[in-house]
């Protein structure tokens, strides 16, 4: 699906991912504790519905219209809480706080600390039902917003996913599109040796769902992603996106010990130069 | 009367005491869920993996097979955050698990606040009242790592259902060397003629260095480690209650239906006394690190001694 996006504007985009794994890792270092691996691998899917797709006004965190985004896999938390920073939903100066007593940026998302937070996640498995009702929601009020909802690919052993997966189908929520960080790690280890979750584009597909299976770190690849779900009609979208836990800092890539543990200090001067400096 | 000293965390002490149990019984199985580096059952599923089973992100379905396994004569022990087990499981432990009196021990680590910076979503504080509730279930909540192990080995002789309730961070020793847990059976450190605190879990240090301060100040403050809090040990009770003019409940869980909601209806009906809970004030957790949570939410000693205080003076 061609897009009339332009090397510019993903560049545009590439940079921006770029300062939020940068800032996904000075936040986690400066809490000491979080979750490092599972918030890089979705930078780019993050940095993509913020500053390309969705229509959300930063000032304006309860605009009528905008479209919602719903981070299922809430240990991702400094992921949404970096974009919402450079969005301007507040001072960046705030990532600081993370996880300290009183801090609107708890562990966890919590919608009622935090504006630009749709709804407090940390529960696995629960994103998905709530996204499907502010669809349906959205549909009975005539709004054109759409719903985005991120789940983890271990967070897809919980049952109610698949409960909330027949809901979509069954009322047609073309309105709805959810993205599955299919990093291929959960806590215990690899989710094929943990709990096998393949066939994974087949089993949503048998569901009722439209999927497109991307490489989501290729910017590109996820931006014509959510233009072509745009262009579902009847049913919901699941864009399965190929992704690497760590994402960005070489020796964090792929390692299942980097779930939730954060950077030491020396470790993150090291990323930074990776990621080609302090942009932030 | 005090702590004996930093120990170690209840998760640790069962991690270790699973395995032992694993070495002496072949019966034993363990269940997890995507949390056996944290829960600790990961030491007993390097030494059994054959008897080990992770059911990955799904605690509906730990119940369920931990209920089946049990069904074919297996002691099994299903383990994963307090939060998620007594919580997303609800239902299942009820149905299948209660209600046909099922041979399951459901070992949840990660209980209270003490959970510390992952937050509200993480920190379970209301899982004893959750499991208090339901018939055939028995609850435990043990203090320190002794009485862990024990806890461990003692319910593994138990038929039923039983629901164990430990910490992620580590909790001062305070049972005596000696001590010999046993389930309904709670352990008086002390009786106070002025006042007299029924704890759980890490609230039981806690009691105890209050207690000394307010022995201190002239206020004679007994001590019970009602570690059991279902069957309540309502003999003690009586006896600590007769001999006070006040009973305070000092839990890390919320002050509705857990031991001070237990303690209450007891009392109420039974021996009216002033009553003071101390707990989770009708309030969620929050992130930050467990030392500052705990004076954040006034599970002290300090607030122990004001609280009594404030009653008797
Ligand atoms: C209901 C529930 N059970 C368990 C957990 C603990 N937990 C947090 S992250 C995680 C692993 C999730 O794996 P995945 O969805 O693949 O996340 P990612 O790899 O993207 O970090 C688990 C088990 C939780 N947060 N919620
Ligand atoms: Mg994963």
């Amino acid at each position: 699906m061609k897009s009339d996006i332009t090397t510019r504007d993903i560049d545009f985009l590439k940079e921006k991912a770029r300062i939020i794994r940068i800032e996904i890792l000075k936040m986690l270092t400066e809490a000491g504790s979080g979750h490092t691996g599972g918030s890089l691998s979705t930078a780019d899917i993050v940095t993509a519905l913020y500053f390309y797709k969705m229509r959300h006004k930063p000032k304006d965190p309860k605009w009528r219209e905008r479209d919602r985004f719903i981070l299922s896999k809430g240990h991702a938390a400094p992921v949404l809480y970096a974009a919402l920073a450079l969005s301007g939903y507040f001072d960046k100066s705030l990532l600081n706080t993370l996880r300290k007593l009183g801090s609107p940026l708890q562990g966890h998302p919590c919608s009622k600390m935090l504006q630009g937070v749709e709804i407090s996640t940390g529960s696995l498995g629960q994103g998905l039902s709530i996204a499907n009702g502010i669809a349906i929601g959205l549909k009975l009020d005539g709004l054109a917003s759409r719903v985005y909802c991120l789940l983890g690919d271990g967070e897809t052993q919980e049952g109610q996913v698949w409960e909330a997966a027949m809901t979509a189908a069954h009322y047609r929520l073309d309105n709805l599109c959810a993205i599955i960080d299919n990093n291929g790690l959960q806590i215990d280890g690899y989710c094929s040796d943990v709990m096998c979750i393949e066939p994974i584009v087949d089993k949503w597909e048998a569901f009722g769902w439209y999927v497109i299976d991307i490489n989501g770190h290729d910017m590109e690849a996820i931006v014509n992603a959510f233009n072509e779900a745009e262009t579902v009609k009847n049913k919901p979208t699941m864009i399965v996106a190929r992704t690497v836990k760590g994402k960005g800092v070489s020796f964090f890539e792929g390692k299942v010990q980097y779930h939730g543990i954060t950077p030491t200090r020396e470790e993150l001067e090291r990323a930074l130069k990776e990621l080609g400096g302090d942009g932030g | 009367m005090e702590g004996k000293g930093q120990g170690i965390a209840t998760r640790d002490a069962y991690g270790e005491a699973l395995l032992e149990l694993g070495k002496k019984r072949a019966e034993v199985v363990v269940l997890d869920a995507d949390l056996s580096g944290s829960t600790k059952t990961g030491k007993f599923a390097k030494a059994f993996p054959e008897r080990f089973y992770n059911l990955g992100v799904s605690e509906q379905d730990l119940i369920g097979t931990a209920s089946g396994l049990s069904l074919t004569g297996k002691l099994p022990f299903a383990s994963t955050f307090a939060v998620f087990e007594t919580g997303r499981a609800w239902e299942q432990i009820r149905q299948t698990v209660c209600y046909s009196n099922l041979n399951v021990k459901l070992v949840a680590t990660h209980s209270g606040i003490t959970v510390g910076e992952d937050g509200a979503s993480h920190q379970a504080i209301e899982d004893v009242a959750l499991m208090r509730v339901l018939p055939n279930m028995t609850v435990i909540v043990p203090s320190d790592g002794n009485e862990t192990r024990q806890v461990v080995n003692v319910i593994s002789d138990y038929r039923g259902p039983v629901y164990v309730r430990l910490g992620r961070t580590k909790v001062l020793d305070v049972m005596p060397d000696d001590y010999e847990f046993k389930i309904g059976k709670a352990y008086i450190f002390n009786i106070g003629k002025d006042a007299n605190i029924v704890a759980m879990g890490i609230m039981v240090s806690m009691a105890i260095e209050a207690a000394r301060v307010l022995k201190r100040d002239g206020i004679d403050t007994g001590v019970v480690n009602m570690s059991t809090v279902k069957p309540l040990d309502t003999k003690t009770l009586l006896k600590a209650s007769r001999a006070c003019k006040l009973i305070v409940t000092a839990e890390e869980h919320s002050i509705i239906g857990g031991l001070g909601g237990a303690v209450s209806e007891f009392l109420s009906e039974n021996y009216p006394v002033k009553i003071r809970r101390i707990g989770l004030m009708d309030d969620f957790g929050c992130s930050g690190p467990p030392e500052e949570l705990l004076k954040f939410y006034g599970l002290t000693p300090e607030n122990i001694v004001k609280t009594i205080k404030e009653v008797l003076t």
